[in-house]
């Protein structure tokens, strides 16, 4: 059977140009970055080269990208080390009922440390009103921490607006962008985001390597100990082969991000018309508007979101519905029940989301595949 | 699929015979709940992150599609709240027969109807067969005595039995084993799953205090009054839910003669204890009754009956009475410990009649 992936804000395939990249570079450059020698100097020189293509996508000054082993390393660093390197003895955290658990579990750590933790509330939108963020600042505020795409809805929060606030209060902001990079256009000085969270298997490049973006000026303390690795914020000896499918992947998605965008929300549109031309009591969770452009949340009135992942796997077409947990079944979204759908609603969602691979053709598969599963879900329903 | 060698059997058997096969857990309960319970870690037992494991190797193994599905709040529902209050109301429930009508053969037959199987296999030891005469799906003991399962399956209707497989019905035991090798699955020498699966170590009363107070339900007074039969109190008892009818042990109380739980009085609270002698009992209702192999009989019926999973059934006569689905079981012989709470479960020979819960 032909099998269609349409979970890519789960996890991306490697780009053949940055496998091509990755394995040249497992092959030939085995010298430990932080040697004097010949062997070392190429593997420093590589990984610099890497760490200046990961700036460029976003803007930045590569002195101020540290690489980490994935984006839950680098929300995990952001959150405590922030908050740990910040002074005084009352702090608070201010942060979203919508972030990654990469985010939102690092917060309740500091909760356990006294540290206050405000998770701002969401309207059914998915997206975060900058006032609530405004009035939930108190002088103890240390950090703010707010994601700038949502995982699940594809939303795109107003990170412009929370800077400004931010910077006004003079409390550092954290952004965390493993689901927005690569997608739309990112400017870490234009966002005036302090720290900015990467992942690089969300960008086509391979699992265990990611980046955190540490503006200068930010305070920022280690959360791991033993070397003096990328600015003493991350030891341990480089990853230079994933940092380099990282940088690899960093320039591909600079130089296809306009055109890919637009040519992915016009697939995610063809699929959402198809849908909800077709299929009764279907909707969109979520604000249509502002979404990063390959990300569609659907509900199917009365369907169990699981049978139908189940259904629409057996018939070749991988999607999701959520969050999944350590051994592999679905447990409800803490997302979709934050913007205030209930268990049923919830329950009844799925995530779509389409990457580079996926054609106008795939699309309508999955959307006959879908028309079909969800006719045979309600029919046997009815009978039972 | 479970993870255990049963099920995984029962999944390479299918495949080998040619069948097309879509693997499914179940996942019940998050073991994760109340640590305070299991202060080695949730591992073992079923529904932990290493049966789920060891399932989907076997998936891999045999090369089918494999899927952990989400139960627990039905679960919950349908097994642990009904198992917790039956308790406290001086009851011993059996939740693996609530599983099996609510669960394992309802929710678990409509993944399957969602995902387009036909029938579902479990690693049950019981037989299935159409019976013509009467149009009847018939339910029959396991092959193998030690391991047949019937007792937990009699609420099962003609709709679920018309599309279930027990293949292991037909096996022994060591046979499955020695296939689970043949097919050289993982888990071919994987141990014997034994308790209630969310119980761990058999603690009931551990268990009941640790989800009223994870569920902020206030735990009920339970507490009263230990008695004798003949109307001594002997002390008082910290629950009634430490008892079971024909128990010895744990009763708390040190007396010359050997005493045993005869009942429990959920009105008072009260705990009766007795002699042996007091233990047996010649008749009693079932109520809810569910009738398998048969239509319900509207004349008195002879049976085998069996009143507990280890019982062996023994010579009734089943009385219908004025109120559909209760029936008056009479014994041949007095039985000891009938057990309020317990499934009565009646049989002609091999073949399950019916079964409901003893009042």
């Amino acid at each position: 059977m032909q099998h269609s992936y349409f979970d890519h804000n789960a996890t991306t395939p490697v780009a053949p140009e940055v496998l091509e990249t990755l394995v040249a570079c497992l092959g030939q450059v085995y010298g430990n970055a932080s040697s004097i020698h010949h062997f070392g100097q190429a593997a420093k020189q590589r990984l610099e080269a890497a760490r200046r293509q990961v700036a460029a996508l976003i803007h930045a000054d590569a002195a101020e990208v540290v690489f980490t082993s994935g984006g839950t390393e680098a929300d995990n660093l952001a959150v405590l080390g922030a908050v740990h390197a910040a002074p005084g003895r009352d702090k608070h955290v201010i942060t979203t009922a919508i972030e990654h658990p990469a985010v939102l579990a690092a917060c309740a750590e500091l909760e356990r440390e006294a540290v206050a933790v405000t998770r701002v509330r969401v309207g059914s939108s998915g997206v975060v009103n900058p006032d609530d963020v405004r009035s939930a600042l108190r002088p103890a505020t240390v950090l703010i921490s707010v994601m700038h795409a949502n995982n699940e809805l594809g939303t795109i929060q107003p990170i412009v607006e929370i800077s400004r606030i931010a910077r006004e209060a003079t409390v550092p902001l954290h952004v965390d962008g493993v689901q927005a990079l690569g997608k739309i256009p990112v400017d870490v000085n234009a966002l005036g985001a302090d720290l900015y969270s990467m992942s690089g298997h969300k960008l086509y490049a391979p699992k265990g390597v990611g980046a955190l973006y540490v503006r200068k000026g930010t305070r920022l303390v280690a959360r791991a100990f033993g070397g003096h690795q990328e600015r003493e914020r991350r030891p341990g000896t480089e990853n230079v082969p994933g940092a380099v499918a990282l940088g690899a992947a960093a320039e591909l998605a600079g130089r296809n991000l306009a055109a890919e965008s637009e040519r992915l929300a016009a697939l995610r549109d063809r699929f959402e018309n198809a849908v909800l031309g077709r299929i009764s009591g279907a909707g969109i969770n979520g604000a249509r508007w502002s979404r990063t452009p390959n990300t569609s949340n659907l509900y199917f009135e009365g369907l169990d979101g699981e049978a139908l992942v189940i259904a629409l796997d057996l018939r070749g077409f991988a999607v999701s519905t959520g969050a999944a947990c350590s051994s592999g079944a679905i447990a409800p979204s803490h997302v979709l029940t934050a913007i205030g759908l209930g268990a049923d609603r919830a329950r009844a969602s799925m995530r779509f989301s389409l990457g580079r691979t996926n054609t106008a053709a795939e699309v309508d598969g999955l959307a006959d595949a879908l028309e079909a599963s969800v006719a045979h879900l309600r029919r046997i329903s009815v009978h039972a | 699929m479970s993870g255990g060698v049963d099920s995984s059997t029962v999944a390479a058997l299918l495949v080998r015979q040619g069948r097309s096969v879509v693997g499914l857990t179940m996942q019940l309960w998050n073991q994760r709940r109340m640590p305070e319970l299991a202060p080695d870690g949730p591992t073992g037992r079923c529904c932990s992150i290493d049966d789920v494991y060891d399932a989907r190797r076997v998936a891999e193994q045999i090369g089918i599609p494999y899927y952990v599905v989400n139960f627990e709040e039905q679960f919950e529902e349908h097994v642990v709240k009904p198992f917790v209050a039956d308790y406290l109301a001086g009851r011993t429930p059996i939740p693996c027969t609530l599983c099996n009508n609510y669960i394992k053969f309802d929710r678990f037959l409509e993944m399957a109807d969602s995902v387009g199987a036909w029938q579902i296999a479990t690693g049950h030891y019981a037989r299935v067969r159409y019976h013509a005469g009467s149009g009847r799906y018939q339910l029959l003991r396991a092959v193998d005595p030690a391991k047949d399962q019937t007792y937990f399956l009699f609420g099962l209707t003609q709709q679920q039995l018309a599309r279930t497989l027990f293949p292991l019905g037909e096996m022994a035991k060591p046979a499955v084993r020695d296939m689970a090798r043949g097919f050289d699955l993982a888990v071919a020498e994987k141990g014997d799953s034994q308790e209630i699966c969310f119980v761990p170590n058999g603690d009931y009363a551990a268990f009941l205090s640790a989800y009223l107070k994870e569920t902020g339900v206030e735990d009920p007074r339970t507490r009263g009054a230990i008695v004798t039969t003949d109307g001594r109190e002997l002390g008082q008892h910290q629950g009634v839910h430490h008892f079971t009818v024909g128990q010895r042990r744990g009763l708390g109380i040190a007396t010359g003669e050997p005493l045993y739980g005869i009942s429990t009085d959920p009105a008072t609270q009260r705990v009766t204890v007795g002699g042996s002698e007091n233990l047996w009992c010649g008749k009693f209702f079932a109520r809810d009754v569910n009738w398998v192999s048969i239509a319900a009989p509207e004349a008195p019926v002879h049976a085998s009956v069996k009143i507990r999973n280890k019982h062996q059934a023994a010579d009734a006569t089943l009385h219908p009475t004025s109120q559909p689905g209760r029936i008056e079981v009479v014994f041949a012989e007095p039985q000891r410990a009938v057990t309020p709470g317990q499934g009565a479960v009646f049989y002609d020979g091999d073949l399950v009649l019916g079964g409901g819960w003893i009042e």
